[in-house]
């Protein structure tokens, strides 16, 4: 009476295994589509790493010639300590070694200066009640969340009367503060309950002790996620050391390959392969290093 | 160990008047429990007890010294919290140690006092755990180390066993009640839970709207409630109230309900007046059908609880009344012949405070049929 029904048993059974089989293949069908897309996406986003990694191990007549070398060539050690060691003669005549530290030595100040100062400026938003504690609040966060772009003229003055253009401090200090890492320290300051602070209070912890021994331990796996994240935006800068970097003294890598690419005729191709390879190197590792902090920060929500 | 004054304490936060004026003396070694229903002060002021509010009027004194105006580190007292308030990323260990070693104890020291009371909780073999490998029983009992390690002049509660299940706290309140009196150390806890606060002090606070209602022992407070707010919350079942008139001579009253009580002393100062009559659930006699000044309660529910039951039934006023009573459990809808002996019944005035009787323990009833 209401839609068919199986004369048999049997028959219901083997219905059943019918429907069951159909819903098998539809699914592996779906698995088999969404591997394609993904293979696609990887295709997509690995090929010019691809390239790159591949025409680094030519030399320069190969690539020179317009050829897009998609196997690796002989001359992949030569390349690289040229690099390393001298970078282009042709243009730069800085080597990569040196752009590197130069990197490095920034993104790192910067992911840590950020670290710092947000985690402090955060703390005494959430856990002080002083006058006009919302007011300094907004202004950080709204005075922060203008880019370098925006008052990059105005920077370049203070920071060039100040005598600092072509010096690490000129590089990073204009970029140490951090809107977003305040806001997150923030949110998760708001979480941590007040009967901890209270407890600590009669514990006898004063606010830097209770921020050493308490807030800074339970923030180290926010402080985790947000290096990898701030290192990658140092490490990546690019407008501001353009501006600020006129010497090879403290050229950072970035900046350092833009350089290399001179005229066409002039530019050392396979080495500038070379380069970008080495300046992609310090934030993957960053990245493959950190995801364990990441995992654990996942996992460990419990407060 | 000290002794805890209280003068005056005020506290508003802006236009919200929360405590009005407590008063407070509490002996050396005594426990004391604050008792009142959520939003009544209660954890305000122990949080102005341990300095983590400041009064905006009084005055604190722990051991006669004043500490009014001191932070919380200077008061040398201990607080366990609602929620434990463990230190999270700390050791068992570490989070009894961090008060010590910030009072910059010898290391030697707080080794020894950590693990003495740890044995004593029983929690020697977990010192190394992490507060979140631990059971809430567990938790909690880390969080009364962490006070008693300190060896502080008082101990202040704040709920410690609300968030535990109905059998854990049943045994930690009696396992708080015995270390109390093995240390000796004075003692406030806060709580909403009367029968923790019946069980576990010597005196108890019951507090209403901001103000102490009575300040005496659980049993005074239980026998001679000094208002309706205090004889309605403590004692489960809550007492009975009914409606009544006290006769123009004042030694007896008139209930609505259709009997009237002869009361062996009248209350002092009061004649033909409207009154509530309290009575407890268990202090309501079951008569038999006819007897004299029997009231007809109609049977409404029957709570069967082992060894007694609870009857909540009607009056003829449409009072609703519950009796407590051992080897009787009528059927809902039957009606059930009941007695109000004078000697249990509590007088309250038109302003819901206590009347006192003179030698009411040895009233006898008197009833004047049809009333």
């Amino acid at each position: 009476m209401h839609g068919p029904v199986a004369t048999t048993k049997g028959e219901a059974i083997a219905r059943a295994e019918e429907a069951a089989e159909r819903a098998d293949a539809l699914r592996q069908r779906a698995d088999w589509l969404t591997h394609a897309i993904l293979i696609l996406g990887v295709a997509l986003f690995a090929l010019p790493i691809w390239i790159v990694l591949m025409g680094s191990t030519h030399d320069v007549a190969t690539i020179s010639r317009g050829e897009v070398p998609l196997l690796p060539g002989p001359y992949a050690i030569e390349n690289y300590v040229a690099a390393w060691t001298e970078g282009s003669a042709r243009t730069t005549r800085v080597p990569v070694s040196a752009m590197m530290l130069n990197s490095f030595v920034m993104a790192i100040l910067i992911a840590v200066g950020k670290i710092a100062i947000s985690i402090l400026s955060a703390y005494a938003v959430v856990f002080f009640s002083f006058p006009g504690r919302m007011l300094a609040f907004w202004a950080i966060f709204i005075t922060l969340m203008l880019p370098v772009e925006v008052r990059i003229f105005p920077t370049f003055k203070v920071v060039s009367d100040l005598g600092m253009i072509n010096t690490y401090a000129g590089l990073i200090v204009p970029l140490i503060a951090s809107a977003t890492a305040t806001l997150l320290f923030r949110q998760f300051f708001l979480t941590i309950p007040d009967e901890l602070v209270e407890a600590a209070k009669i514990d006898g912890a004063g606010p830097m002790r209770f921020f050493k021994d308490v807030v800074v331990p339970l923030s180290v796996t926010n402080m985790a996620a947000l290096f990898v994240i701030l290192f990658v935006y140092g490490w990546n800068q690019y407008l501001w050391p353009l501006l600020i970097t006129t010497t090879g003294d403290v050229e950072t890598i970035v900046i350092g390959i833009v350089r290399m690419i001179g005229s066409e005729a002039d530019t050392d191709w396979h080495l500038v392969m070379a380069t970008t390879v080495l300046a992609l190197l310090p934030p993957v590792a960053i990245v493959i290093l950190m995801q364990r902090w990441f995992v654990k920060g996942l996992v460990e929500t419990e407060k | 160990m000290a002794t805890l004054e209280l003068r005056g304490i005020r506290k508003s936060f802006g236009a919200v008047h929360v405590l009005h004026g407590i008063d407070l003396q509490v002996a050396e070694g005594e426990f004391i429990v604050i008792v009142g229903a959520s939003g009544c002060g209660k954890s305000t002021l122990l949080r102005i007890v341990a300095g983590l509010e400041t009064a905006t009027e009084g005055s604190v004194l722990i051991g006669g010294a004043d500490v009014t105006r001191l932070e919380p580190k200077d008061r040398d007292i201990a607080m366990v919290f609602q929620n434990y308030a463990l230190y999270p990323h700390m050791s068992v260990f570490d989070n009894m140690a961090y008060g010590l070693r910030i009072r910059g104890l010898p290391r030697a020291e707080i080794e020894g006092r950590v693990r003495r009371t740890a044995e004593m909780l029983g929690l020697g073999e977990l010192l190394r755990r992490k507060p979140r490998e631990l059971s809430g029983g567990q938790r909690q009992r880390v969080a009364m180390g962490r006070a008693i390690v300190r060896e502080p002049k008082l101990f202040l509660f704040d709920e410690p066993l609300s968030n535990l299940d109905a059998k854990l706290r049943v045994q930690m309140r009696a396992e708080i009640k015995r270390l109390q009196r093995r240390l000796g150390v004075t003692s406030l806890y806060v709580t909403h839970d009367q029968v923790e606060a019946m069980t576990l002090g010597d005196r108890l606070v019951v507090m209403n709207g901001g103000r102490a209602e009575q300040v005496a022992t659980p049993m005074e407070v239980w026998r001679e409630p000094a208002n309706i707010y205090v004889a309605g919350f403590i004692g489960a079942p809550a007492m009975n109230f009914l409606h009544g008139r006290l006769c123009s001579e004042g030694d007896a009253v008139d209930l609505r309900a259709g009997c009237a009580i002869a009361l062996a002393a009248p209350p002092a100062g009061v004649s033909d007046a409207e009154v509530t009559v309290g009575i407890r659930p268990e202090h309501v006699r079951i008569s038999s059908h006819g007897a004299a000044g029997a009231i007809p309660l109609k049977v409404d529910l029957v709570e069967p609880l082992g060894a007694e039951s609870l009857i909540h039934g009607i009056l003829p006023s449409g009072e609703g009344l519950t009796v407590r009573a051992t080897d009787c459990s009528p059927l809902a809808g039957t009606s059930l012949p009941i007695v109000l002996p004078a000697e249990h019944l509590h007088l309250f005035g038109g302003d819901g405070r206590r009347l006192r009787l003179a030698h009411a323990r040895n009233a006898t009833a008197r009833v004047r049929a049809g009333a």
